[in-house]
Order: structure tokens, then C-alpha cells, then sequence
């Protein structure tokens, strides 16, 4: 549920230009790669702080007020405007910010509002393992599925197979996660029993349990990500299959299944790579709403608790951890061009 | 000399297409001796990569493709091969060199392992065996360095440097036949010339045999035993270099050669280019192809075919030939 | 010969009809056999659909999108007109204390897509669940369109520092994951159909603001806005005679998928329970009546909103895509 294709810097891998001299054209690229990663730095501090700001003045569209979530119905007035005062609402909106930002660095995120009143950062640490191995697990499979898939279709493009991977994946697309989530539950766990539900065995109990009680989570999962990734994998690959470094290859002697891994996969990873940064919002959310519906105890959960607590402190920073992530993920994803096209290393930042 | 090392008899590839089918070669037939230079020529979309590709076999798996016809490269029939018999042959047999180096390489693998997996794809040695042939191979073609351009990826080297790789590439298996498929248009005059002076040196160190295709009879022009002419999927002419570029008979031909830039000439000197474009070959025109841009047209050339008549070993297509034999101008009339 | 392969069509649109029926009507608690024989039916279906209609207008009919924008009208104009058909209760459980619960489906009953564990008619809830998605995430596309294509078109035009903040603001908005950022929003509003709705378009601008300014970036350079201000005409007269028309195909065609995505939006949220509020239908909070061990003794409580959600889903992001294929050079890439 994110915005696909609308990512502008994509396309601007590649494609060496012809210049005058190497070495003029050397010490302006070097220029260029300092000045736009200056850039692209005082941007991301700029976003990041826009995120945080944006997440802290949330408390300030607030309906319910919080006394009255901490206290109950029913208290004098003087009583909840205490517990404002101790809260610190009644100060300035930037003051509150400040405080919080500079609590948030030193890694206090304050205590939840609501009974039993933990502390926040705790709680997402605890919470956050699950999520990650849940999401990581997702996306393994997806290209562990949609690799072949897409190399099959792609190689028989335009045959009947292709056109029915197509018109799969288009419709695995169109299944929201949490009813996704439900025909599997119905099917593999209560149709037949395979799997457990709604159980979660941790890391440190062993790794055959903890896979074996992930599997049908990190499945949910898999699915939207296996179809999106197919999908783009296949039309890349379709492209590069043309190219003439494949008819060389093909030429020396190398077989079908070599030039697929060895030759075709890595040139057309870069839409997919750049669509898994895209959909990372959408993976996110479908992690949110499988530990949700699996009673998972990850991020999703401990959000959506929260969140239907009126919990905002814990919102708060689940939010802003969850987009440090997010945006750190991202960048990384930029950095994963420069291997993928070695190219991309000296011409282009 | 014992038999020939390829022979092609007769060979069509129709390939289909969104119009309809389109026939890109229309019974070719040919014959090269162990050693030999053939040079075929002819206008882009004559059909000459096409049948470059198709001798080789690599279109014999494409559903897109209608193959008749029998390549025959040394006693074995191509066109009939399992698709692992042509990986087989695709190497030590029969090597091929791309016209443009910037997309024969792969561009996220390094200089080496282009090298490497063709030479381990083929041979029982150790990687460490391999990379030494790599090397050598480098060296052979002539690259200075190869220890240091044995570990660059395709981008850092110019492009008489990447071509140099696209041939070592196609040598590794010391082929029989090498197939250059315009192995100089992509690249700038000057190193043009030294890419062809390589394959020269090759052709004599190796002692394989050569079909070199180009669009440019220049290239071609004193490097070559043999020459054919192709026009809209058809061989228009063939005969040894010598006597096609001293007396050439189909009237194509001629303008070919009279488009390559003479050295005595002044440097600015125009080309005569010939007018008009190839025949539509979904549609081919029913009598001679080349009727419609020939300066010498006769009213039988747009409706009677020319079949390619020899005269010894100069074969021509043309009712009107150029510079005709006693004995051709007879035959062509009576043209069956 | 010609004679069956001419009833061919018709015989396979009948037989998924009635695999169909019997399907969903006969087999009971079914599991994996009843979704086996769905697909089946399905199958037939849509195969002898597609034979009827090839017969009928000729071999490049677009099948799928016909039966998609089929489906939206129908769902439409029956959400439309909802509370003037002869249906059932769809919120008030007092009306509804004689009703059966937990109804079956049954296309020959007072309840043809049976009933939930309040008696509450699954088919009425499911078009007023209708009316919920349809308004709220209809609402949020225009008003993203509006907003971000106005931002978009002054970002891609002006450049400099407007379009520094313009990016670095709709960066803000992207750098939290979209549900995250409902759930965030959640937290604090009420949930009434405007705080959805605008929540939800949050969600939209931010891509409708980065599309308008690419295609705007992209027109600037051709020659009729170059002609345009060589001849003196004003920005704000280039910007809405020349760039805006050409910039609202795109967007109206990426809206279109927009809708899709928002309606699964919408539909998370409520099955999370930050979003419509039962007794109030909406797909979401129907397919969460299902969850535990409902969906196992009455898989119709998911089944009937799940294959609507799938189905409108499916038919605005098939619809969208081709509009985008045709009207946004910049869609070719998925």
C-alpha cells in the first residue's frame, strides 16, 4: 500500500557519457559526488527532522484528552489539569519538542500512559527482533519464489505460463495481507493443521521452533512481495535477455541455467532492488497487520495496542523508530547500486 | 584439401513477425575450406547477420524462427544438433565476434571472468589454469598489462581494448571457425584498422577459417580469399576477392564498390551512395530485388527472378551483368 | 464441428455458473475442495466469458477490463442506491433480534449472502461497507489530486528553492510508512468519515505531488510551453492553460490506482480497529469478525467481504494500469 513507481532517480543508472578528457571528467565527477551527497545528507537531516517534528505535534490534532485516558471519567478538574502539568502539555508545543528530542537522543523515550506503565524504548526493543526477523523472512522467500518465477516467465515469454504468472501475480496484488493472512490460517493451519497460529516461539528457544511458528506469518508476507518483485524481475530480465553480452554468452557455450544466475540475473536486479525500496512502506505495513492478525509480539502489535489505548508517548516513538529504519533502509538501498553496477561506483553518484 | 569445413546448401530463415513472415535469407549456399577468409557483404537488414547466426545454430531453438535448408560444419549437421551438441560445438568449433563491444560484455562482470568461464565451460583445468589462459589469451590479442585488465570490469577500457576481449572471448576454445560479425563499424577509423590487422594475424597464427561480414567493402577489400555479395536475404554475387573486386558483375556490387573512398581521391571527396532503400522482405518484390534502385533496369528484371549463374567460380544473379563474360551474357536470357 | 466450437463459449459460461452456485450454495465447510471448485468454476467462467465476447466483438476485446468496469458500475450504483433496495438491516441490532445468526449463504433466502452473529444482512452490509470505502478513499484521491497536482505543477515550474521545500516536505511525508502513518493518525482523531478521509489523503498527496512535478519537469522542456512563453504569456497563464490539462491525464490515471490502494488502506485500518467502528459496516471491520475461530465454522463471514474487497481491488488497479500504460509515459516500468 505505497506509492509504486513514482520514485524519480531510478532511471539515471548507466548510460556513460562521452566527455573530453578522463582525467577533467574524473575531478568533476569527483565535485559532483561530494556536492550531491552534501546534498542528499542535508536532506535526509532535513526529512528526518520534519518526521520527528511531524510525529511530536501529532499529540497537538489530539480529540481525546490524555488526563482523561490516564485517569479515567469521572476526576475533578483539578485533577487532570495536574496530571496535564506533570505531563508537560500546557507548556509550548516547540519547549515539549526540544525536551523530547533531547530525551529521545540520549534514548529515553518516556513511559507508556497506560497501565503498566513500561518504559517505551523498552518495549520496542523487545518488540523490534520479531518484526525484523518477521519482515527479513518475508522478503527472503519472496525472492526465493519470485527469482525463478520470474526467469521461467521470462524465458518464455508471451507462452502460456508466462501469461498465467501474469495474470497471478496481478490478482496475488489486489488481496489485502490480513485477508491473505486469513484464507492461509484456513487453509494450511485450520484446513490442514500444518501450521501452528497465533503462537510465537522466540529466537533463543531454538531455531527450528522459531521458523517453524514464523513460517506462516513470514508467508503472508511473502505473498504481495513475491508478486510485486516477479513482476518487475520478469519485464527486466526480458530486456536483458536481448542484449548482445547474452548472445555472446550463449555464443561461448555456456548454458541456459548459467546465463540466467551468472549473466542475466544481476544486470536487471536494479528496478526490482529499487521497487523493494518503494514497497518497503507497503512490507511495513502487511508486518504490521500479520503480527496483529497472528497476535505476534512485534512492532505491529505494540503499535496498534497503543494506538487503540491512546497510548500516544508509545505511538510516538514506535513511529520515530520505525521511520529512522525506514529511512536508513532506503539509503542503504541507494548505496546496493554501486554493487550492482559496478559502473556506477566511478562514472555516477 | 579434403572436404570443406562448412557447407551451406540452400538455406532460408523466415522469422515471424508482426506483419507477417519475413524471410531474411532465401536459399543461400555457400562453401569455406579449413583456413579460408570469406567475406560477406551487404547493406544493413541484407541478411547477414541472420545467416551469420543461423550457420552458427543459435537460432535453432527460437520458436521465431522457420529454418531450411543444411549447415554442415565439419561433416555435422547444425541444423539437427540437440540444443547441448551446439553448446558443445560453441566454443571449440565455431567462435563468434559482435559488432559492438560496448554490449558484448557484460557490464557488471569483470574482464577476466568473461575469459575464465568460457575456457572452464570447455576444458577440465583448474581456475588457477584458466586464469593463466585468460591471461595468455589477453596477451595474444594484444593488450598491454593483462594482469592489471584482467580485473577491470568492461567500462574501464576503450573500445578497440574491449573489442580486443570480445575476440580473445570468442578464441578461447581455439575455434575452427571464426564468424566476425562487422567486428569494426562500432569502433573509430584508426582502430578499425588494427583490430583488423589483429584478425589477420590471428587467422595465420591459429590457422582457422574466417567469415567476415561487414557493410563496407573496404574492410573487406585485400584481407578476404573469397567475397559474397548479399542483397535482400539473397547471395547476389560471390567469387574469389580478386576477380569481384577488379571486375565486379552485378550491378550492386559495382555501386558498392564505387562508395568506397579512394585514397587517390581528394579528402573530401563525395561518396556515391546508392539511392533508395532494400526490399521489404515480408513482402519481397516478385522479380529481381534489386530492381527498383538498378540504374541498368530491363522491363524482365521486375518480373523473372535471376538465378546465381557461375562462371567457374564467380557465381552472379543478374540478367544484365556489369562486366560480362562472353559466356554469362549468353546464359542469362535463357534464364529458367 | 463449427456448431461446438460456436457453443463452446455459451456451454463453459453455463458450467462455471453452475459449479459455481453449487460451490457456494452446496458444499459446506468444504476447506480446500470448496476453494478447488470456486477457482474451477471461476475459471470456466471467465474462459467461456471471453469466448462469448470474442465471438461476439471481434479477438482484441479487453475482456478483463470490460468485466472490471461491469463490476464497478454494478457495485457502484448499488452502493448508490443502497438504502432503496428491499434488503436487509445492516447496523441496528434491535431490528434484527428475530433474524437467524450466522446464516449461510443461500441466493433463495431473505439473506442471499447470509447473515452474521447479530442476524445483521451480510449483503446489505456489504454495499453500505461499499458506500464507506467507495466515499472515503474517492474523497482522498481528489483531494490529493487537487492539492498535490497544484503543488506538483509550481514545484516543477518554478524550481529553485520552491521545489526544494516541495521535495523535502513530500520526503517527510514518504519517510513514514503509510500505515504507520494512519495508525499515528489514528491515535489522535476521532474515527468519523472526514478524519479517514483525510488521513487517507495524506497518504495520496505526496505521490500525486511528485507525479505532477515529474510530468511538468518533463513538458516544460517540449515546445508548446516554450512557445507559450516565448510569446509572453504569464507562468500562472502557462501553468493552468498549457500544463495543467496535460498533467491531469496522468494523475487521474495514477488516481485510479490510488483508489485501489487506499481502499486496502481504509480496510486495514479497520480491521486493526482504528477505523469505522462496529456496528458501523465496513469491509475492514467485517472480515475482522472473522478472525479466530469464526472464519473456521463460517468462512462466508470473511468470504463474502474478502471476495468484494478482492474484487474492486483488482478491478480499479486493472483499470488504473491501463489507463496509466496509455497516459503516463512514465508508468512503463511496472
Amino acid at each position: 500500500m505505497t506509492n509504486q513507481s513514482v520514485k524519480d532517480d531510478a532511471g539515471a543508472l548507466g548510460s556513460a557519457s562521452a566527455a573530453p578528457s578522463l582525467r577533467a571528467r574524473r575531478r568533476a565527477g569527483a565535485w559532483r559526488r561530494t556536492r550531491r551527497l552534501f546534498v542528499r545528507v542535508a536532506e535526509l537531516m532535513a526529512v528526518l527532522f520534519l518526521v520527528s517534528l511531524g510525529t511530536f505535534a501529532l499529540l497537538s490534532l489530539i480529540d481525546t484528552d490524555p488526563a482523561v485516558t490516564i485517569l479515567g471519567e469521572g476526576h475533578t478538574q483539578a485533577d487532570y489539569e495536574a496530571v496535564r502539568e506533570d505531563l508537560g502539555l500546557n507548556d509550548p508545543l516547540l519547549e515539549r519538542y526540544a525536551d523530547w528530542l533531547g530525551s529521545a537522543a540520549h534514548g529515553d523515550l518516556g513511559a507508556s500512559i497506560v497501565p503498566p506503565y513500561h518504559d517505551v524504548l523498552d518495549r520496542i526493543m523487545a518488540a523490534l527482533p520479531v518484526s525484523v526477523e518477521l519482515a527479513l523472512l518475508g522478503v527472503g522467500m519472496a525472492l526465493l519464489f519470485s527469482i525463478p518465477l520470474a526467469m521461467w516467465s521470462a524465458y518464455h515469454a508471451g507462452g502460456r505460463i508466462d501469461r498465467w504468472i501474469s495474470a497471478g501475480t496481478f490478482s496475488v496484488l489486489s488481496v489485502p495481507s490480513f485477508l491473505a493472512g486469513l484464507l492461509l490460517i484456513w487453509l494450511l493451519s485450520n484446513g490442514l493443521g500444518w501450521f501452528p497460529r497465533a503462537e510465537w516461539s522466540r529466537l533463543d528457544e531454538g531455531l527450528g521452533a522459531n521458523l517453524y511458528h514464523a513460517f506462516l506469518p513470514a508467508l503472508t508476507i511473502a505473498l504481495a512481495e513475491t508478486a510485486l518483485l516477479t513482476r518487475v524481475l520478469r519485464s527486466d530480465l526480458i530486456t536483458t535477455l536481448q542484449e548482445d553480452y547474452i548472445l555472446a554468452a550463449r555464443a561461448k557455450g555456456m548454458g541456459t541455467v548459467h546465463i540466467m544466475f551468472s549473466d542475466a540475473l544481476r544486470p536487471s536486479s536494479f528496478s526490482a532492488v529499487t521497487i523493494l525500496g518503494i514497497s518497503l512502506g507497503r512490507l511495513i505495513g502487511s508486518t504490521v497487520i500479520v503480527e496483529y492478525l497472528f497476535a505476534l509480539p512485534g512492532m505491529g502489535t505494540l503499535v496498534v495496542g497503543a494506538a487503540r489505548t491512546g497510548d500516544y508517548v508509545t505511538v510516538q516513538g514506535a513511529v520515530l523508530v520505525i521511520a529512522l529504519i525506514y529511512v536508513a533502509t532506503n539509503a542503504l538501498i541507494d548505496l546496493s547500486y554501486g554493487y550492482l553496477d559496478p559502473r556506477v561506483r566511478r562514472s555516477h553518484a | 584439401m579434403g572436404r570443406p569445413l562448412l557447407v551451406v546448401e540452400n538455406l532460408s530463415a523466415v522469422i515471424t513477425t508482426g506483419r507477417g513472415p519475413l524471410t531474411a535469407v532465401d536459399g543461400v549456399s555457400l562453401s569455406l575450406d579449413r583456413g579460408e577468409v570469406l567475406g560477406i557483404v551487404g547493406e544493413s537488414g541484407s541478411g547477414k547477420s541472420v545467416l551469420a547466426r543461423t550457420i552458427m545454430g543459435l537460432h535453432c531453438s527460437d520458436p521465431r524462427f522457420a529454418l531450411s535448408g543444411t549447415v554442415k560444419l565439419d561433416g555435422r549437421d547444425v541444423l539437427g544438433l540437440e540444443p547441448s551438441q551446439l553448446r558443445a560445438m560453441w566454443g571449440p568449433e565455431v567462435g563468434m565476434v559482435f559488432q559492438d563491444p560496448m554490449t558484448a560484455l557484460n557490464p557488471v562482470k569483470r574482464v577476466g571472468t568473461h575469459l575464465v568461464e568460457a575456457v572452464r565451460k570447455h576444458q577440465q583445468v583448474t581456475r588457477r589454469d584458466a586464469v593463466g589462459q585468460a591471461l595468455d589469451l589477453l596477451d595474444m590479442v594484444g593488450i598491454p598489462d593483462p594482469r592489471r585488465r584482467i580485473n577491470q570490469f568492461p567500462h574501464q577500457l576503450s573500445g578497440g581494448m574491449r573489442q580486443r576481449v570480445v575476440i580473445a572471448m570468442a578464441l578461447a576454445n581455439r575455434p575452427k571457425l571464426l564468424i566476425a560479425d562487422e567486428p569494426t563499424t562500432a569502433l573509430d577509423v584508426t582502430v578499425q584498422r588494427q583490430i583488423l590487422d589483429l584478425l589477420d594475424r590471428l587467422r595465420g597464427e591459429l590457422g582457422m577459417a574466417v567469415i567476415m561480414i561487414s557493410h563496407d567493402l573496404g574492410v573487406v577489400a585485400g584481407r578476404t580469399d573469397r567475397v559474397a555479395v548479399m542483397y535482400g536475404g539473397e547471395i547476389v554475387e560471390t567469387a574469389d576477392a580478386r576477380s569481384l573486386f577488379d571486375a565486379p558483375r552485378h550491378p550492386y556490387a559495382s555501386a558498392l564498390l564505387a562508395a568506397i573512398p579512394s585514397l587517390k581521391g581528394a579528402p573530401h571527396q563525395r561518396l556515391a551512395a546508392i539511392d533508395g532503400t532494400p526490399p521489404d522482405l515480408v513482402m519481397p518484390p516478385s522479380g529481381c530485388r534489386f530492381a527498383a534502385r538498378c540504374d541498368a533496369v530491363h522491363d524482365d528484371c521486375r518480373v523473372q527472378p535471376p538465378q546465381l549463374i557461375f562462371d567457374g567460380t564467380h557465381g552472379t544473379a543478374c540478367h544484365y551483368p556489369v562486366n560480362p563474360l562472353i559466356s554469362t551474357a549468353s546464359n542469362t536470357s535463357g534464364d529458367t | 464441428m463449427p456448431l461446438l466450437t460456436r457453443l463452446l463459449g455459451p456451454m463453459l459460461l453455463c458450467a462455471g455458473l453452475v459449479i459455481l452456485a453449487v460451490a457456494i450454495g452446496g458444499i459446506r465447510n468444504g476447506g480446500w475442495l470448496q476453494v478447488l471448485v470456486v477457482v474451477i468454476g471461476a475459471a470456466l467462467l471467465f474462459n467461456g466469458i471471453g469466448k462469448v465476447a470474442r465471438r461476439r466483438f471481434g479477438p482484441h476485446v479487453d475482456v478483463t477490463a470490460w468485466l472490471c468496469a461491469v463490476w464497478l458500475i454494478v457495485l457502484i450504483s448499488a452502493a448508490v442506491f443502497a438504502p432503496l433496495l428491499p434488503i436487509g438491516e445492516h447496523q441496528d441490532l434491535a431490528a434484527t433480534l428475530s433474524e437467524p445468526t450466522m446464516a449461510r449463504p443461500d441466493l433463495l433466502s431473505a439473506h442471499p449472502l447470509g447473515t452474521n452473529n447479530f442476524g445483521l444482512d451480510l449483503l446489505t452490509r456489504v454495499l453500505y461497507g461499499a458506500r464507506v470505502s467507495l466515499i472515503v478513499s474517492i474523497g482522498a484521491v481528489l483531494m490529493g489530486m487537487v492539492f498535490g497536482g497544484l503543488v506538483g505543477i509550481v514545484a516543477g515550474f518554478r524550481r529553485g528553492p520552491v521545489d526544494w521545500v516541495a521535495s523535502v516536505l513530500t520526503n517527510s511525508f514518504l519517510a513514514v510508512p503509510p500505515l504507520i502513518l494512519l495508525i499515528a493518525l489514528a491515535t489522535v482523531l476521532e474515527p468519523t468519515l472526514q478524519n479517514i478521509a483525510f488521513a487517507l489523503s495524506l497518504l495520496a498527496t505526496p505521490s500525486m505531488i511528485r507525479i505532477a512535478r515529474a510530468s511538468t519537469m518533463a513538458l516544460a522542456e517540449r515546445e508548446f510551453v516554450m512557445a507559450g512563453r516565448a510569446m509572453g504569456a504569464s507562468n500562472l497563464r502557462v501553468m493552468v492553460r498549457e500544463l495543467l490539462p496535460n498533467v491531469a491525464l496522468p494523475l487521474a490515471s495514477y488516481g485510479m490506482v490510488m483508489i485501489s490502494v487506499l481502499i486496502v488502506a481504509e480496510a486495514s485500518l479497520s480491521f486493526l480497529g482504528l477505523g469505522v467502528e462496529a456496528p458501523a459496516p465496513s469491509w475492514g471491520n467485517m472480515i475482522a469478525e472473522g478472525q479466530g475461530r469464526v472464519f473456521e465454522q463460517n468462512p462466508h463471514i470473511v468470504l463474502v467481504p474478502g471476495v468484494v474487497l478482492f474484487f474492486t481491488v483488482f478491478a480499479f488497479n486493472a483499470l488504473g494500469e491501463r489507463a496509466r500504460s496509455r497516459f503516463d509515459s512514465r508508468a512503463g516500468k511496472l
